[in-house]
């Protein structure tokens, strides 16, 4: 017995082995790395100089890091909670019983797959003020577009309308805890009568809840890490309005090279993620619903 | 008794037929909002290929013509001889199928024996991984950059390629998960077959798991395909570009030259609509997979 133990704890190891590696590689050693170097400044090309909490008085009087923030923290409020808004929407739409709605699945869920710089690069362009498709639309409805990326009003809420483009993971996973809804729920209320707007809110919703609870943490994550989007697009202007704050960690990381006073950024925004994530998690309690009842879909393959 | 009855039926019938009134009125509905949400987000792919085709002056043209007259091909030609983004994507292919092996293989090497094998701290060591997941990935970008400039591994592919031999935490969850679903008697029976463990992953588990490991490779290319962080931090010589740093070179260089930049675009993003034309359902599996852990 004891000897078979001992064989699977051995094999155990060694197959999980590559993860432990890369953890303590990858993982533990720079963070703790990054922990110290945050109170160091550290220039790559000179030596070390130890400042203690220095790093961090700075960034509280740094009028840019409060700008990032800002503007990070407009653009998560702005984008995740219109991106959830979208998700659910299209995925009502598509768990109807509809011919074709396979080919709206993939056209919804298309977007999100291709992110980065090439469509950065589309972005720039629909949203040129001049010769872009954005303004040729709302040129359409008698609008005339404003100068987007160009302006210190609008170029967030433009890279805003690009994120509702690529909704399509929320949209699946909605799509999922949908199609795991009892249909008995349905009939029942709408025996007693309840419209579809009641049934909505006293069914759907609760019921979905887990799933917005999943969608809701992973696009705030999420949100608090954009970076590629700004930095093809406006590289942080007009005047700082689309400084993200990855962007601002970035450039003073790689283009002023003050590595430990990008550190201590990286660890403010660890605490930032940590503290919305665990806020999010203790106030689940309260609007998640789960019932052991509801079964989870199975997989379809 | 029968005028109840009466009552009740017609009552059941007006509430069908209103029912399916309704649901007549809401299919059509629902067919605008699908028609029009849909051409929204078919309309970006269509603006870029449309200005892709076009002369230098027609980009500038308003209101703009979806058709171009003529179609220009050559613009292809002319945004991968501009800068060299044939040799990009060689970079790019090296990079991601080498990507693509190491976590493919140690990602499944490291699941299956969290979910299958009983060793000691098994679960604190799950719980670990899980948490890692949530570590923004900059925390650890600067000390990685410091100690990979000290190993001398700037402008190299190694920072890009060599930690993906190392699991992926989420690769790892998604297959574990997958494993778990794996009745134990498949494990017995080759136990009793006298297979070790290595055998049992390779010869039973593996070729059970292989919606998975298709959902994974698809994942693990359109992520290091369209990774633009890595390569903009670790690579330097324009000979060792990735295809993204490529056409952010493109976008800065030839920023005006609309037609070129949307030819380079439609390349980039060419074997990714591909791909997930093609393996559209085990993308969605795996989202669907990586949503279900509640």
């Amino acid at each position: 017995m004891f000897r078979v133990s001992q064989r699977e704890n051995i094999v155990g190891f060694l197959f999980i082995s590559p993860w432990i590696l890369g953890f303590l590689l990858f993982t533990l050693f720079p963070m703790i790395y990054s922990f110290v170097l945050a109170f160091y400044d550290w220039n790559p090309f000179g030596s070390p100089v130890w400042t203690g909490v220095k790093n961090y008085i700075t960034l509280f009087n740094d009028p840019l890091f409060w700008q990032s923030l800002k503007v990070t923290t407009i653009y998560s409020i702005g984008s995740v909670p219109l991106g959830l808004l979208v998700a659910l929407l299209f995925a009502m739409l598509l768990n109807r019983e509809l011919v074709g709605r396979g080919i709206f699945r993939t056209i919804f869920y298309m977007p999100s797959l291709v992110s980065g710089v090439a469509i950065s690069v589309v972005w720039l362009w629909i949203f040129n003020s001049e010769f872009g498709l954005m303004n040729w639309i709302l040129s359409k409805f008698g609008i005339k577009g404003p100068q987007w990326l160009m302006s210190t009003t609008w170029a967030l809420p433009a890279l805003i309308i690009m994120s509702l483009w690529g909704t399509g993971n929320s949209m699946l996973i909605f799509l999922a805890g949908l199609q795991g809804l009892p249909k008995e729920f349905y009939e029942v209320a709408e025996l007693d009568g309840a419209n579809s707007f009641q049934r909505f809110w006293k069914i759907t919703l609760p019921l979905l809840s887990p799933s917005l609870f999943f969608n809701l943490v992973m696009g705030v994550i999420g949100s608090f890490q954009t970076f590629t989007q700004a930095y093809v697009m406006t590289q942080g202007g007009p005047l700082y309005s689309t400084l993200f704050y990855i962007l601002y960690l970035y450039k003073n990381g790689f283009q002023y090279f003050k590595m430990g006073y990008a550190s201590a950024l990286a660890w403010v925004l660890f605490g930032i993620i940590l503290a919305l994530t665990l806020l999010i998690f203790k106030s689940s309690s309260i609007w998640v619903y789960y019932e052991a009842e509801v079964k989870t879909p199975e997989v379809k393959r | 008794m029968i005028i109840v009855q009466d009552i009740t039926e017609s009552s059941i019938n007006k509430f069908l037929g209103r029912k399916s009134m309704r649901k007549l009125v809401g299919d059509i509905f629902c067919y605008i909002l699908l028609i029009s949400i849909g051409i929204a987000m078919l309309l970006p792919f269509l603006w870029m290929i449309s200005s892709s085709l076009k002369s230098r002056g027609d980009v500038f043209i308003f209101p703009p013509e979806w058709i171009p007259k003529p179609i220009r091909w050559h613009n292809y030609v002319e945004a991968m001889t501009t800068v060299p983004f044939g040799r990009f994507i060689k970079n790019s292919i090296q990079i991601t199928i080498l990507v693509i092996i190491g976590q493919v293989v140690s990602s499944s090497l490291v699941a299956f024996g969290f979910a299958r094998l009983r060793f000691i701290g098994k679960n604190i060591l799950f719980m670990i991984l899980l948490s890692t997941m949530m570590i923004p990935y900059h925390v650890t970008l600067i000390p990685l950059f410091i100690t990979f400039r000290k190993i001398g591994w700037i402008n190299t592919f190694k920072p890009l390629i060599i930690p993906a031999y190392f699991g992926s935490p989420f690769f790892i969850f998604l297959l574990r998960q997958y494993i778990m679903t794996i009745p134990l008697a498949f494990d017995d029976a080759a136990k009793i077959d006298g297979c070790g463990y290595f055998q049992l992953f390779y010869k039973i588990i593996v070729p059970l798991i292989k919606p998975v490991l298709i959902t994974i490779t698809i994942f693990s290319f359109l992520w290091t395909w369209n990774d633009f962080m890595g390569p903009l931090i670790y690579i330097n010589d324009m000979e060792k570009f990735t295809v993204t740093l490529g056409l952010n070179l493109f976008r800065y260089s030839y920023g005006t030259e609309w037609h070129l930049l949307m030819a380079a675009s439609t390349i980039a993003l060419l074997p990714c609509l591909v791909i997930f034309f093609i393996a559209q359902r085990y993308i969605i599996g795996g989202i669907v997979l990586s949503g279900l852990k509640q």
